[in-house]
């Protein structure tokens, strides 16, 4: 299920692309127990966000687990036109990792 | 103060070369490797220092934190951070969290003082918002209200 | 509290449900009354938002998370279910009107064939084992993605639950109902309680939400669970709160419930899936 998914919204609102996107992942802390076994669940959680446009990176994100699971990130910036490419990366402490891009409307 | 004036006052016409001037298009600020002590430090100067080097604070009323006074389910806690300083990275942490570092974020040259995310908080907590702007910290809390539910959870 | 003596000692007193004095179309307009009259600044319409109707701060922190939903992901894994062919090729559009898009709002009914109330659940794995593929697990994953791309596409439309002129459908109505005003559990409660004469009152820091509308926006991504539940997910839960043993999803009085319920929010958007605490 959902594995992976990053979701992107990229909007220009004059001269500046306000940026949404929510990305699917557990975002687990590493305190939980299991219910049924009583053994910790492993953190899992996505470290690293990065945002480009353009080759230059926008945005970069450091997470560690106290980012809420399926985590939210909104940024804004300058100097994009309608068309452009924002593209958002993850990195996970599992070394998983995930990629999406989206045009700015 | 003035510092501030100043830079508004520029905006329009070359936000790019202030912001290069005050160092913000380092290299070294967007490809830092993931800060692993400063995740894991129990406390919030320890967390500050292996962060950004630095635990001075200086109090700004030109950040503004959007966050619910009384959060409805702790796990997921909306929260805006915004300044009009030329930042190059604005931090949150979590007083009361077992690791107060909650997340970082290292902005670009043309990226505005604005970050939106969700995070966690385990208890009534102050939430601290640091941001680095020309080789200084200012920083910024509220305090959100973390409760226990009636319906038994 | 007098007011759901009354209703409990009116159930006792009647003792099985005599048909003839069921009346649906009174027991909405007393029901919608009583909550119109409860918050005079809700809007009938707003109710399909529950509590953020009637609370400005948690309605803050909500519209904060429908900035970019977190059920949104689930309602593209819906779409990308709901288009993939079964083994024999078929795929989900051929169980529903209008290959299935903006019908939940069908949702639930009662089946004089089947002789038993249809959920929007139901159906999807009738369509399922209709076409040799093995039903999904009833109360999250799959079955509440499909779910959610349906109520998707169904969004806008009104709430018209029907109860046929048919004696049975007219008893699983009354058989929701009754469940509904019921106490339960070892707190000895009913939902009534809570989301009738307490809705907007608090236990703890919990606001109780208003029982009108209550089904309009499942299924429902609740940050307690991380991720989408159905309705009948949602009935256990309270009833586990109340410390009640619950019944089974899609259970006879689960869907009765759900009748019962959905026929109360009619007049009300549907607006599914929702966010929730």
């Amino acid at each position: 299920m959902a594995e992976k998914k990053i979701r992107i919204r990229a909007k220009l609102k004059g001269d500046v692309a306000e940026v949404k996107t929510l990305m699917s992942h557990p975002m687990e802390t590493g305190f939980r127990k299991n219910s049924k076994t009583g053994k910790k669940i492993p953190a899992h959680f996505i470290k690293e966000v990065i945002c480009e446009h353009k080759g230059n990176k926008v945005l970069v994100a450091s997470w560690g687990v106290a980012v809420s699971k399926n985590p939210y990130l909104s940024f804004k910036f300058k100097g994009a036109a309608k068309g452009d490419t924002i593209t958002i990366s993850w990195n996970d402490n599992k070394g998983e990792s995930a990629t999406a891009d989206a045009k700015v409307s | 103060m003035k510092r501030r004036t100043f830079l508004k006052g520029t905006v329009a016409s070359g936000m790019l070369s202030v912001a290069a001037s005050a160092g913000l298009l380092t290299p070294r600020m967007v490809l830092a490797a993931w800060p692993e002590t400063a995740f894991g430090a129990r406390s919030i100067d320890d967390a500050l220092n292996a962060l950004l080097g630095d635990t001075t604070l200086s109090e700004s009323g030109d950040i503004k934190i959007k966050a619910p006074e009384i959060a409805e389910n702790g796990a997921v806690v909306p929260i805006t951070i915004s300044t009009d300083m030329a930042a190059e990275s604005i931090s949150v942490l979590i007083a009361k969290n077992p690791s107060p570092l909650a997340c970082s974020f290292a902005l670009g040259g043309s990226t505005l003082g604005f970050v939106s995310t969700r995070v966690k908080m385990g208890e009534t907590s102050d939430l601290i918002a640091v941001v680095k702007s020309g080789g200084k910290l200012y920083s910024a809390k509220k305090t959100v209200k973390v409760t226990i539910g009636g319906c038994g959870g | 509290m007098k007011k759901l003596l009354l209703i409990t000692a009116a159930i006792s007193v009647l003792g099985a449900p005599l048909a003839s004095q069921a009346n649906p179309e009174d027991d909405l307009k007393a029901f919608r009354g009583y909550f119109m009259e409860r918050f005079p600044n809700v809007p009938l319409e707003e109710f399909a938002n529950g509590v953020y109707a009637i609370d400005a701060a948690s309605r803050e922190q909500w519209e904060a998370i429908e900035e970019f939903p977190p059920y949104e992901i689930a309602v593209d894994e819906g779409e990308e279910l709901f288009n993939t062919p079964f083994k024999n090729g078929k795929t989900y559009a051929s169980c529903f009107r209008n290959g299935g898009i903006g019908v939940k709002s069908d949702y639930p009914y009662y089946d004089t064939e089947k002789g038993q109330v249809e959920t929007v659940e139901s159906a999807i794995n009738a369509c399922r084992t209709k076409n040799g593929e093995k039903p999904l697990k009833w109360k999250q994953g799959d079955i509440a993605a499909l779910s959610a791309y349906m109520a998707y596409t169904t969004r806008g439309q009104t709430i018209d639950i029907k109860i046929p002129h048919d004696q049975r459908a007219v008893d699983a109505y009354e058989n929701g109902k009754h469940s509904y005003y019921a106490r339960r559990g070892q707190l000895n409660m009913s939902c009534a309680h809570c989301h009738v004469d307490n809705s907007g009152n608090k236990i703890r820091a919990d606001l109780l939400s208003p029982a009108l509308g209550h089904l309009s926006h499942f299924p429902v991504y609740r940050s307690k669970w991380g991720n989408l539940g159905t309705a009948h997910r949602r009935f256990a839960g309270c009833n586990k709160q109340v410390r009640a043993l619950p019944f089974k999803a899609q259970s006879p009085q689960y869907r009765n419930l759900e009748y019962f319920l959905t026929y109360m929010a009619n007049g009300i958007p549907w607006n599914g899936p929702g966010a929730r605490k």
